[in-house]
């Protein structure tokens, strides 16, 4: 048993409100021991109540909405929309270079220093050398996934910068030590009285549910950072091509503190992040709104061009943006291009049934859910997460709920057949697979290997007992245990047998004469 | 009207009654079926676990085995979605079988959606009555090809059929081909959640046409002691119709 299954096991009984992952650092949870096999975490959270009660009911709601609001909005057109999304995403990346030009170009007239990081140590590098530069001491931060996956925060610590995550979810999990478990509701994973223990334990609060008051002692606290920090880090969430622009969508407002009131902004933004023009901006901002939140528009959409201008009296004197590539190009090399299209919605974890089943942190990675399952073997190698693109039945709710319309399931396959052409696959299941596909190759091997099934399900039924007589066509027998990989099956669910006769033999029998 | 027959490998061995269903509504409507005997499997289960080539095989066979046929009508959402979603694809680079490939997903039907878009069907005029209340499942497979609500508009046709639409229908049974056996626990868990939706319906009937959700939603509800029927909507058309008997 993995450390995670026994402490989440100790951790949360059903009908506690014990926090999930307070024993397991944030670092570990995004950053296990690789090669990461999922199903610990994935049986330890199917098994755990509370989860299910927080992530499945949280990410069906949202689901819903998404539906209902998308629908309301885009009505017959929504497909449309959706192809202009991914259209403009594409073409994008088709011309990725000439765009980024572009983009150093005009974002460096309007006084932006732009830095390019190949690796997530360079980006961090990069940071970490701006914050010696302008003697930072304590820095304010909005959410960025970009940040996660360079692991930025531990070395600005560790530099001695004091750092405040700033979004409300974030910070709870600062606080807590915990991890971000999906990429725009970070704390789905917990409840209000999670947030109340940490208040109380970390800050010195008063116990209280209400979330009035803890949005309350949320603010008073960040309010009290942002007046001090000489630092402000963000995400990004689109890049403008035409204007050098970098654009912010924050619901609390806090993106729009962490980079107006430091004196210098750094924004880590992926290189997969341009668009053309406003004019796509739009169009962008119209289905990231209302696939993430179902909302018209994010609360706050910040749109940052340059720093604070000579005649202005507000704003950072500096600000950097560190185009982070760290394993983008590779993807953008291949047909996996496509991916890059991503705009970190969550659509896709709120639809898939299995991010629904274990949530993020089983994934083990940074990004979860569907799209996390693709990028992360590519981010950090197949072979060390072999289980994601697997771990998946292909049900399509992904791609369905995609605004970029990435085939999400077409390239977990891909990734699968990798797999199998890298042997990372293993040899047993390669064995395996090929005799079936062999047999299934002429029809009377088929028929054979049918029959033996059936032969073999049926005799297993009869000594259980639970074969049923009546008609040869529909009466059948029912196995709770079958041997090998079948197991599998069987600790989940009974094995229905097949009933006496064949499809083929009713028609041989009945029809082939006439 | 030719049509020719793509019963799949899991309806035939598992789900006989519904292939016979099939072809006996299918001959009612005046189409003339045929059942190439060549048949065997699409290699769905091949091509999702990664082995390309092994599928790619299969793919060409299917080609081949079809390739005179007019229309192939297929009971299997999931197996008309491997063909229809894939087989081009696959098969794009193999100049002797990539026109093949493509003749091939043009003229694949998944059955009901057949018999609504090619045979323009309405039960009512036939005369279809089956007394039952039911539910339905939604297979994931459907959206791939396009298809919604196309059985239900059937269900609707039927006389006497009291419909009763599944809560959190679009999400998955857990099947997933080998996902159920390698994931036994994820797997589990979505199944036990559908069954729990389908006892919110207090259906006695459920109607599932694609025999892998239906081997695992009902395997669940045998362990569980639920007791539904599973019963695809070929068959109750069948039955509908007079044509084979109601069991």
């Amino acid at each position: 048993m993995s450390t995670f299954e026994a402490k989440n096991q100790a951790s949360a009984p059903a009908g506690t409100h014990a926090t999930v992952n307070l024993s397991i650092s944030g670092q570990e949870l995004l950053f296990p021991p690789l090669p990461y096999d999922i199903h610990a975490r994935a049986d330890a959270a199917t098994a755990n109540k509370q989860l299910q009660d927080f992530v499945h009911v949280a990410t069906y709601r949202k689901d819903v909405t998404r539906k209902q609001v998308t629908s309301e909005t885009f009505g017959p057109k929504h497909g449309a929309f959706r192809d202009l999304g991914a259209a403009i995403k594409q073409h994008t990346l088709d011309h990725l270079d000439h765009y980024l030009e572009m983009f150093v170009e005009r974002a460096t007239a309007a006084g932006a220093k732009v830095h390019f990081a190949q690796t997530a140590d360079q980006a961090n590098d990069i940071c970490l050398d701006v914050a010696r530069r302008c003697g930072a001491k304590l820095c304010v931060k909005s959410k960025s996934m970009v940040t996660e996956e360079t692991h930025l925060l531990p070395q600005l610590q560790a530099m001695g910068v004091e750092t405040v995550e700033t979004d409300l979810g974030e910070f709870i999990l600062q606080l807590d030590h915990d991890a971000p478990s999906h990429i725009v509701t970070p704390m789905i994973h917990k409840d209000r009285r999670a947030v109340a223990r940490a208040f109380e334990r970390e800050l010195g609060a008063v116990y209280t549910e209400d979330p009035q008051q803890l949005t309350g002692i949320a603010r008073a606290y960040l309010r009290e950072k942002y007046r001090r920090a000489d630092l402000g880090i963000s995400g990004g969430n689109f890049l403008v091509a035409e204007t050098g622009s970098l654009v912010i969508c924050t619901n609390e407002g806090n993106g729009r503190f962490c980079t107006s009131a430091p004196k210098v902004h750094v924004a880590f933004v992926g290189i997969e992040k341009l668009v053309p023009s406003y004019e796509h901006l739009g169009v962008m901002l119209k289905l990231l709104a209302r696939t993430s939140t179902g909302q018209p528009l994010t609360v706050y959409t910040h749109v940052i061009t340059g720093p604070r201008r000579p005649q202005e009296h507000d704003g950072p004197g500096q600000l950097h943006i560190i185009l982070v590539d760290n394993g983008r190009t590779e993807i953008l090399k291949k047909e996996t291009r496509e991916m890059l299209r991503c705009i970190r919605c969550g659509a896709c974890l709120n639809a898939c049934p299995v991010y629904r089943k274990i949530g993020g942190h089983a994934y083990g990675a940074v990004y979860s859910g569907p799209i996390g399952a693709l990028i992360t073997p590519l981010f950090r190698g197949l072979a060390n997460y072999p289980d994601l693109p697997n771990a998946s039945s292909l049900c399509g709710a992904c791609f369905e709920a995609c605004p970029v319309k990435i085939d999400i399931p077409r390239f977990l396959v891909q990734l699968r057949s990798e797999m199998v052409s890298r042997k990372i696959t293993k040899l047993s299941d390669r064995l395996f697979y090929r005799l079936w596909a062999w047999s299934l190759g002429r029809s009377w091997t088929y028929r054979i290997g049918g029959w033996m099934q059936k032969m073999f399900f049926r005799a297993k039924a009869r000594q259980r007992g639970t074969l049923a007589k009546g008609d040869p066509y529909r009466s059948r027998g029912w196995l709770d245990h079958l041997p090998g990989p079948a197991a599998g099956w069987t600790s989940q669910r009974d094995m229905p047998t097949p009933p006496a006769r064949s499809f083929r033999q009713w028609w041989n029998q009945e029809r082939s004469s006439s | 009207m030719k049509v020719t027959l793509f019963v799949t490998c899991l309806t035939d061995t598992f789900y006989p009654r519904t292939g016979m269903a099939v072809v006996k509504v299918l001959d009612r409507l005046g189409c003339q079926v045929d059942f190439p005997q060549e048949q065997t499997c699409c290699g769905q289960p091949m091509f999702n676990n990664g082995f390309t080539e092994e599928a790619r095989a299969l793919a060409r066979r299917m080609v081949q085995v079809f390739e005179d046929s007019e229309y192939v009508v297929t009971p299997s959402g999931s197996c008309a979605a491997m063909i229809r979603d894939y087989y081009v694809d696959l098969l794009k680079d193999d100049h002797a079988y990539a026109a093949g490939a493509k003749a091939l997903a043009g003229k694949t039907y998944e059955f009901y959606e057949f018999l609504l878009k090619v045979m323009k069907v309405d039960l009512r005029q036939l005369g279809a009555r089956w007394p039952g209340k039911v539910t339905y499942h939604y297979s994931c497979h459907l959206r791939g090809i396009g298809v919604t609500d196309e059985a239900v508009r059937l269900m609707k046709q039927i006389e006497g059929l009291d419909y009763v639409p599944l809560p959190k229908a679009e999400q998955c049974c857990g099947f997933g081909g080998t996902f159920a056996i390698k994931y036994p626990q994820i797997s589990g868990s979505l199944v036990r959640d559908k069954v729990a939706c389908i006892k919110e319906t207090a259906a006695p009937y459920v109607v599932s046409n694609d025999a892998g959700c239906t081997m695992n939603i009902s395997g669940s509800c045998h362990r569980d002691g639920v007791k539904v029927k599973f019963i695809s909507l070929a068959e109750i058309i069948a039955e509908a119709l007079g044509l084979l008997e109601t069991a």
